[in-house]
């Protein structure tokens, strides 16, 4: 199960108790997460963030005006999932197909959602230039170190020594080459305003991870360039693990991928982005 | 005068060029780069963004793009290949806006994992092909051998293309608007197919545009506010509901077919022998009728514009009263497989094409329809209705079918909002009566 | 009726210029006009051509198989030329750099020394417009003055300057070949 699908009933009638303080809502469905069961494994991370991004268009005011690009993979779907207006992409293209809702369309928040293989591989020409012509785009891009939804072959980000159905002794760098840090190789372009990584382990991560997003949604509103934020995620099936073992794996993953901001030129220098 | 040069002067503004002629009656000629009129025209049809990438044979469109659009506070973008100029442009042309991309041959190529892509979901989109001699990286010379590519639908899956073919520089900039217009109609990619040579010449033309009117679009991504989200995509999981949307597709293609056709003829009155080409080979065919005629050989062109949809019942009724076709392309033979499906036997087809970025001489072409008619024979003076297959030419006297048809039959206009009717209609009908609507 | 024009030579001999002069005075004249480059790859010094058609009625075949007449710059598009002159058409040929003779006998050849006169009137770039004002002495495609006001008209906007050499270059080239004075 995800948390998606585990709304907590805030508003469950308590016993009446006059004394009490007014009813806090703790927690709740945002309005922009659909009400309907999701497509992902059980114990996939995708639901988790399909969450946090919808609780930041709620917060943000974004529902009305977000445009948001889905890739190809496992989050294809996200469009019958998050309530807004929704383009699907060819493999890869993405950014690209953002890029042309962008520029023509710039008083609209876009969002871009990408999988690893989506952005890391066949899609890794698009991103590259997208973020070097420093696009005002938020992209979302969940790094579960495999291709999902074909069933668990190697992608860019596998690790080293990682069984895949496409590796099925292991990626060995000489035979597969090496792992791509490909946010480390994005944040060095100026166009890049924030880049961070950030990690599904466990909720205190995950809460950080939010924290990462809501940054990143605020860079392109207040008109900052390119704004990536990599979380490393689960895939429990391609991983063949229990979902609580691929979450524990996660600290595996991020021994590849080190946590953190990367990069924050809006902070670095607030008057205007570099570049 | 004003300045006009397409090559020396790339500084000039519309401004100058499109300066109020002097006598109303006559308005002042330019002389034009047919890549650059191209550019304009689709700038004054309210294109509200373009996306490219450099490729010869029609580099000087991007150019043109890459100045004017600027100065008009619309969207320029050189993109990092093919595939992400097209790909912006789903992007844009999802939200609703009007949007050209232009490439040559192996640009083209790239681009039809996104045609699929657009023609699935929908969305409409000029595309212009300057197309060049392949295959691989072949030349840059003038070729049209993009005409399967295109025409016969590109990318993956059951989708047609609306293509138009141009034969000078003012039909090119008259096209771009009609594309326009066509694409918004229909939701769907529509493609120019010029050629080097249309791209690189000049010829004078009329400053003469035209916008076509904006679509109410009620599909397009653009924000969500105060309605429900729409999803613009091509993905659907459940069979059952891909072969529906299937369906619509295709009955929004036989209504193009109905709708759409485009094509010129002349000399066709009481010609006796056709050349069948488009682009600049129906150039070189004109110059050939005409050799062919002062020779005292009726000959007759008839020259396709619209290449998806084909305009096959017209070509069908010129074959039923000539004694043989010849197909002139710059190919080795791509749009012969459609004259000949016209055709459909009831009269010889015949078919000459140069390669490589060769475009065939009048002279060699003439002597191709020299030999052509001597080897075939008149038709009867009784003849056979279109359609009738007449496999072995029937020896008879020479003088016989001539149609009233002369003038080139005009386009239809297509003003009319497009009918629901059809497509509801065809949509409602069970698989096996749609299927024999496609293959009527 | 069509009349055919091939000026050819290396890259950077005018040779575009010149032919968008004769297609503009052309239209200026109320005329049908294609005109079309040999286009290559983005490299100087190739050789490079270009063909003006000019007619009253729209213009056909971009292919010329039979030119009216050719303006050879160089070697090379002596050789590749001479044969697609019509017979009776003419063929002016730039004796600065060109020592072979032509070998048809059913043309008119205009022998110009297109480079050595440019240079006198200040450019050897003008060579193009030098061979222009040559053919214009020999062949009524278009007034001499529909020329003037064409060079006039493209040169005027960009380069002012050398509007004078041109001018020069051009009425160098048609008294070469006429052997009489440029008509005002």
């Amino acid at each position: 199960m995800t948390l998606t699908e585990q709304p907590i009933a805030a508003s469950a009638q308590p016993e009446a108790n006059p004394a009490a303080a007014p009813l806090r809502i703790l927690y709740q469905r945002p309005d922009a997460l659909m009400e309907k069961s999701t497509h992902y494994c059980p114990g996939c991370g995708h639901g988790i963030i399909h969450r946090l991004i919808a609780e930041l268009f709620d917060e943000l005011g974004l529902n009305e005006k977000t445009i948001s690009v889905a890739p190809v993979g496992c989050s294809v779907f996200a469009y019958d999932y998050i309530r807004t207006d929704w383009i699907e992409s060819p493999h890869g293209r993405a950014p690209a197909v953002a890029t042309g809702v962008r520029r023509t369309n710039p008083d609209k928040f876009v969002l871009v959602y990408q999988g690893d293989g989506d952005l890391a591989a066949i899609g890794t020409a698009e991103i590259i230039h997208a973020a070097a012509r420093g696009e005002r785009l938020t992209v979302v891009f969940v790094n579960n170190g495999i291709y999902g939804m074909t069933g668990g072959q190697m992608a860019p980000t596998t690790l080293l020594g990682q069984k895949s159905t496409s590796s099925p002794l292991g990626r060995e760098s000489g035979e597969h080459g090496f792992p791509i840090p490909i946010t480390e190789m994005l944040a060095i372009l100026p166009g890049v305003t924030y880049a961070a990584r950030g990690t599904l382990i466990e909720p205190s991560a995950i809460g950080k991870v939010k924290t990462m997003l809501k940054r990143a949604m605020q860079v392109q509103m207040t008109g900052g360039g390119f704004s990536i934020v990599e979380i490393l995620s689960n895939c429990p099936v391609g991983w063949n693990m229990t979902a609580p073992e691929s979450m524990a794996h996660l600290a595996q993953v991020a021994e590849t991928y080190p946590i953190g901001v990367i990069v924050d030129r809006q902070k670095a220098a607030p008057a205007a982005r570099e570049g | 005068m004003t300045a006009l040069n397409g090559t020396l002067e790339r500084s000039r503004t519309v401004a100058e060029i499109s300066t109020t002629p002097t006598n109303p009656a006559a308005p002042e000629r330019v002389l034009w780069k047919g890549n650059e009129a191209m550019a304009e025209a689709a700038i004054q049809a309210g294109c509200d963004a373009y996306f490219g990438y450099p490729i010869t044979p029609q580099a000087e469109l991007l150019e043109w793009m890459a100045r004017r659009m600027p100065e008009l506070g619309r969207v320029f973008i050189q993109a990092e290949s093919e595939l992400g100029a097209i790909n912006m442009a789903l992007g844009a042309a999802a939200t609703g806006k009007r949007v050209l991309v232009t490439s040559s041959s192996p640009g083209i190529s790239l681009m039809a994992e996104a045609m699929s892509y657009m023609a699935g979901q929908q969305n409409p989109m000029v595309l212009i092909d300057v197309m060049r001699g392949g295959p691989g990286l072949g030349s840059i010379g003038p070729s049209q051998s993009d005409y399967f590519q295109l025409v016969k639908g590109h990318g993956h899956g059951d989708y047609k293309v609306p293509c138009l073919a141009p034969a000078s520089i003012s039909e090119a900039m008259a096209l771009v608007a009609d594309a326009f217009e066509i694409a918004e109609r229909y939701r769907t990619p529509v493609a120019i197919l010029a050629d080097g040579t249309l791209g690189q010449a000049m010829e004078p033309v009329v400053p003469a545009y035209r916008t076509p009117p904006r679509p109410t679009n009620d599909w397009v991504a653009d924000g969500a506010k105060g309605r429900a989200p729409r999803v613009v995509k091509s993905l659907d999981l459940q069979p059952e509901h891909l072969e529906r949307h299937n369906l619509e597709l295709q009955a929004k293609y036989r209504e193009i077919e109905a709708r759409e056709v485009r094509w010129a003829g002349e000399h066709l009155d009481d010609a006796e022998i056709v050349i069948v080409a488009y682009g600049t080979a129906a150039r070189v065919a004109r110059t050939v009728v005409e050799r062919a005629r002062e020779g005292g050989l009726r000959a007759g062109l008839f020259r396709p514009i619209s290449l998806w949809p084909f305009p096959t019942a017209a070509l069908r009724e010129v074959a039923g009263r000539v004694r043989a076709i010849l197909v002139v392309e710059l190919s080795a033979g791509q749009m012969v497989e459609d004259v000949r499906l016209a055709v459909e036997g009831v009269t010889p087809v015949a078919f000459h094409g140069r390669m490589g970025g060769m475009v065939p001489s009048p002279g060699d072409v003439l002597a191709q329809l020299r030999e052509l008619w001597a080897i075939t024979e008149p038709v009867p003076a009784t003849g056979h209705g279109p359609g009738h297959p007449r496999r072995h030419r029937p020896g008879a006297a020479a003088s016989g079918a001539r149609s009233a048809i002369g003038a080139p039959t005009a386009a239809p206009s297509g003003r009319t909002p497009r009918s629901t009717a059809i497509l509801d209609e065809l949509v409602e009908v069970d698989i096996a009566d749609a299927l024999t609507e496609v293959w009527r | 009726m069509d009349r055919s024009t091939i000026i050819a030579g290396f890259g950077g001999q005018g040779i575009l210029f010149a032919g968008t002069v004769l297609a503009r005075a052309a239209m200026a004249e109320g005329q049908q006009v294609l005109w079309i480059p040999s286009y290559g790859p983005e490299m100087r010094g190739g050789t490079a051509s270009c063909t003006v058609i000019v007619g009253d009625t729209e213009i056909g075949s971009p292919v010329v198989d039979r030119a009216d007449a050719v303006v050879a710059l160089n070697p090379p598009s002596l050789a590749k030329f001479e044969a697609i002159v019509a017979p009776g058409g003419v063929l002016v040929v730039n004796t600065s750099l060109i020592e072979a003779e032509p070998t048809r006998t059913d043309i008119e050849i205009v022998r110009v020394p297109c480079t050595s006169l440019a240079r006198s009137a200040g450019d050897d770039k003008l060579v193009s417009v030098v061979a222009l004002g040559a053919l214009l002495a020999r062949r009524d495609l278009v007034a001499i003055s529909s020329v003037r006001d064409a060079i006039a008209a493209i040169v005027q906007a960009k380069r002012p300057q050398i509007l004078a050499a041109d001018l020069a270059a051009l009425e160098t080239g048609f008294r070469a070949a006429s052997g009489v004075l440029v008509p005002a």
